[in-house]
């Protein structure tokens, strides 16, 4: 997994333009990038990329981030239906690929995150579920995502590691749906991301499980090829990649790549 | 007396205040022009419209008392009601909408069945019972329509301008049945009209309503013989005498001869409007056909014209102008001859 | 000969509109992969959730017209105050997205709702993540399609008939049921049928409401949007699927009983 890691963060130095462009938006930060940046993102990186956006904006002006935040799957569809675009941050490997098949991206895609499962259960816990195992309960009100969306495949697979059989009232959509649920009551547990459980503040408690480490959801982001605005993606893909980047991820409970 | 109503309602800008008795067996018109109050009156009558005032009650029965608080609504009412459109229910086939009151009024569905089919045949719509209203002819309509309010027998008849959605011709044949089945009725019948036709050929008497109020009472010949209003006199005037038609001229029953524009056969009335009526103190030269001796029988001046009551083998009314009145110096048994074109009477089958 | 009728300012729009309703249509039928079609459509599932869209549809239409008439008429007739509000209170549903009528109906029949809590602690029975619960869904977003359908409808029948009906003996409630109500049939017909229609693309709601699992919840339109999320040509067939079905069915009603009205 290491391995993989430094290879995807190697090619990651061709996607955006390298150290020449990242030494060239530092140069440059008095009149740097502007104009529109326009930034397709997974709706799981609503809150963190809006900080971050509005922190570039802040840093030169004359620009303007916008966002289109999606499931990764949409976002890849309309990407190849010809949207136009200068950044694309999926949450999963196989929409990236959708774009990078296609010829679409700017290079090598970079893992700058990445999202472990957690389960999401009402504050107080009810219910009192401790781990996997209590997805099997069939007198409890359970949630998953459907296995068509990445965070219920991911789910299929924790369940598969653990040897647990869940019993799940339902299959949401993606993961918000889910974790809705939680959040007004009417589950007794969830199996969500973990940034989802940070943003969702208290209503919904997480409950970690080792079964997790297993299922690592990488985060991959690139400039497009046909990119209205190179400057600003690449200044937009540096901002995520920095320290402070990483930290606002961190945050918002992804962790390191 | 088996209605008796004294109803005050007041609608926007008309009150109608107008009261009524109407005896088993006996035909009321009443009789105005369209926005007089008419309708609502006998909404009133139905139980469709509480009054403001007033009671209504049949037969001794109170339906309506506004004192009292009394409201019977009108499916509580034994009556029968002829709209002007006839109403039939478009869903229902002719059998259906006949036998529709005594379903709803507690007859087994046979049995209602069996009413409604005599009444279909009484009303010269054999065979026609499978259709739907869509199917029949207006006149076939509103037979049907009068099947429907007359089958249950009901205590109250009420006929809202029932012939004025008929074309002409149509007028004349379901007039002449209604008239058939309005003598053969039993019960109290009220007739809204605009008509002056129908009010004389159908109703017993009449009462003419102008803005809501009461203008006059009577029978019809007393009420044309002697208009109180000009509006009445207007409105009240024809002359109706029967008799018997035979291609261009008709003998009437009283013995005169009327020559006619429009040939006819058989038993007929007669129509003359007073106005087209022309007195002269001696025959009139050029024999117009129609020029009979008569007596003045009466006078009543209203408004600028006089209503001059004639008696004789052909009794008249005539409208003649005050001026002309006073030259040709009539008095009561004064002889003259009145004369009429052929085209000015209208003849009606009976 | 039919087109000498038309007016020609109203067949330019005309054809227009017919081109943006049918052209997404037609796309979606070029784009079909055929020959997939036999492997596709007998995937697991399919005819499961097919047959829970028409059932649940066909329900949600059932409950629409049995209390949504008796609504539609007080909306039209009575003479009660606030009636304004009333109606404008009934089309929410129309104007609320979905996915917030979803979350409302948990507000109030979810395992934590106002009645639901009640309903839960009396009898266990809790709605959410059920075919009843799907029914509901469908209901909520689809009802007033019919009750403004057939308030339309009962203004516009002439009320004379009624007066005519209680000149019979027919107290209101036998006018209503055998004048009223055979008079706005045909209006009653159409409301049903987008009532229907709506209720089987109903998305939004039911997959808040009552959430997603195969066989219970899992209707057409859930369906189409998973597939979507990994396998956009599986979508497509069962687009395709549910647009035969339901095309075939009101074209079949039509006949039938729309046929019937329209001849009246």
């Amino acid at each position: 997994m290491v391995a993989v890691l430094a290879v995807v963060a190697l090619g990651a130095a061709g996607c955006g333009g390298g150290d020449d462009a990242a030494a060239s938006t530092a140069g440059a930060s008095g009149s740097g990038p502007s104009g529109t940046l326009t930034v397709f993102a997974a709706a799981s990186l609503t809150d963190v990329f809006t900080d971050l956006g509005q922190q570039l904006e802040g840093d030169h002006d004359g620009l303007t981030v916008q966002f289109n935040f999606a499931g990764s799957s949409a976002l890849a569809t309309q990407l190849t239906q010809g949207a136009p675009a200068d950044v694309f941050a999926s949450a999963n490997g196989t929409q990236m690929s959708v774009v990078t098949g296609t010829d679409l991206a700017d290079g090598d895609p970079t893992v700058f995150t990445s999202n472990v499962l957690r389960i999401a259960v009402p504050a107080g816990n009810p219910a009192g579920v401790t781990g996997l195992a209590d997805f099997a309960r069939d007198e409890l009100a359970l949630a998953v995502c459907a296995p068509e969306v990445p965070c219920g495949a991911a789910g299929e697979d924790v369940f598969a590691a653990a040897g647990v059989t869940p019993r799940p009232d339902t299959q949401e959509e993606d993961v918000r749906a889910a974790l809705t649920k939680v959040e007004l009551g009417e589950v007794d547990a969830a199996l969500v991301y973990a940034t989802d459980v940070a943003a969702a503040g208290d209503r919904v408690e997480g409950i970690s499980f080792p079964e997790a480490e297993g299922v690592v959801n990488d985060y991959p982001l690139c400039t497009l090829a046909a990119a209205p605005n190179p400057e600003a993606a690449r200044a937009f893909v540096d901002l995520v990649l920095s320290e402070e980047g990483q930290q606002a991820l961190e945050d918002a409970g992804f962790r390191a790549p | 007396m088996s209605l008796a109503a004294q109803v005050l309602v007041r609608r926007g800008p008309v009150t109608v205040d107008v009261a009524l008795e109407v005896a088993d067996g006996e035909v009321l018109a009443v009789l105005g022009p369209n926005g007089a109050g008419k309708s609502t009156l006998l909404r009133v009558l139905a139980g469709l419209l509480p009054p403001d005032g007033g009671r209504v009650a049949v037969d001794g029965t109170t339906w309506d008392d506004v004192a009292a608080r009394v409201h019977l609504p009108a499916h509580r009412r034994p009556l029968g009601m002829v709209f002007q459109d006839h109403l039939l229910f478009p869903h229902l086939s002719v059998l259906e909408n006949v036998a529709f009151g005594p379903r709803t009024r507690g007859a087994s569905r046979a049995a209602a069945r069996t009413a409604a089919a005599a009444w279909i045949g009484r009303v010269g719509l054999d065979g026609l019972g499978g259709r739907r209203p869509g199917q029949l002819s207006g006149g076939q309509a509103q037979r049907a329509a009068l099947a429907r309010a007359l089958v249950g027998d009901p205590a109250l008849l009420l006929l809202d301008e029932p012939l004025s959605a008929l074309d002409a011709r149509t007028r004349l044949a379901v007039r002449a049945e209604l008239r058939r089945h309005l003598t053969d009725y039993a019960g109290s019948a009220v007739l809204v009209t605009h008509d002056p036709v129908d009010a004389m050929a159908l109703a017993d008497r009449v009462v003419v309503v102008e803005d809501g109020r009461v203008v006059q009472a009577g029978t019809p010949s007393d009420v044309a013989r002697h208009p109180r209003t000009d509006y009445v006199a207007r409105l009240v005037g024809l002359s109706l005498l029967p008799g018997t038609a035979d291609g261009l001229t008709v003998r009437l029953d009283g013995g005169g001869v009327v020559a006619v524009a429009v040939p006819a056969d058989g038993p007929v009335l007669v129509a003359v409007r007073p106005e087209s009526v022309a007195l002269y103190l001696s025959r009139p030269e050029g024999s117009p056909r129609n020029a009979w001796p008569l007596t003045v029988a009466g006078a009543t001046p209203h408004g600028a014209t006089v209503r001059c009551e004639l008696d004789g083998q052909v009794p008249l009314l005539a409208d003649v102008t005050a001026t002309a009145f006073a030259e040709l110096g009539l008095a009561p048994g004064s002889p003259v001859w009145a004369v009429v074109k052929a085209s000015e009477v209208a003849v009606y089958a009976r | 000969m039919r087109r000498a009728r038309t007016p020609a300012p109203l067949l330019v729009p005309a054809a227009l509109a017919v081109v943006f309703l049918v052209l997404p249509l037609a796309g979606l039928l070029i784009r079909t992969p055929w020959s997939q079609l036999g492997t596709l459509l007998t995937a697991p599932g399919v005819g499961q959730a097919l047959r829970l869209s028409l059932v649940s549809a066909t329900l949600a239409t059932a409950v629409s017209v049995v209390l949504g008439v008796p609504l539609a008429w007080v909306l039209a007739r009575s003479r009660a105050r606030g009636r304004a509000v009333l109606r404008a209170l009934v089309t929410v549903p129309l104007v609320l997205p979905p996915v917030v009528g979803g979350v409302a109906l948990f507000l109030v029949l979810g395992r934590q709702g106002i009645v639901g809590s009640w309903l839960a602690e009396t009898t266990g029975i809790t709605i959410p993540f059920t075919t009843t619960a799907v029914v509901i869904a469908e209901t909520f977003v689809a009802m007033p399609f019919l009750v403004i359908s057939v308030e339309g409808a009962l203004r516009a029948a002439d009320v004379r008939y009624e007066d005519a009906a209680a000149t019979l003996g027919a107290d209101r409630w036998t006018t209503f049921r055998r004048v009223t109500l055979p008079l706005v049939a045909p209006g009653v017909a159409a409301g049903s049928v987008l009532c229907w229609a709506r209720a089987l693309g109903e998305f939004g709601a039911t997959i808040t409401f009552a959430g997603n699992f195969p066989g219970t919840t899992q209707t057409m339109p859930l369906a189409v949007y998973l597939a979507l999320q990994r396998d956009p040509q599986a979508a497509i067939v069962l687009s395709l699927v549910l647009l035969v079905v339901s095309v075939a069915t009101l074209l079949l009603l039509r006949d039938r009983w729309l046929g019937r009205g329209a001849a009246a």
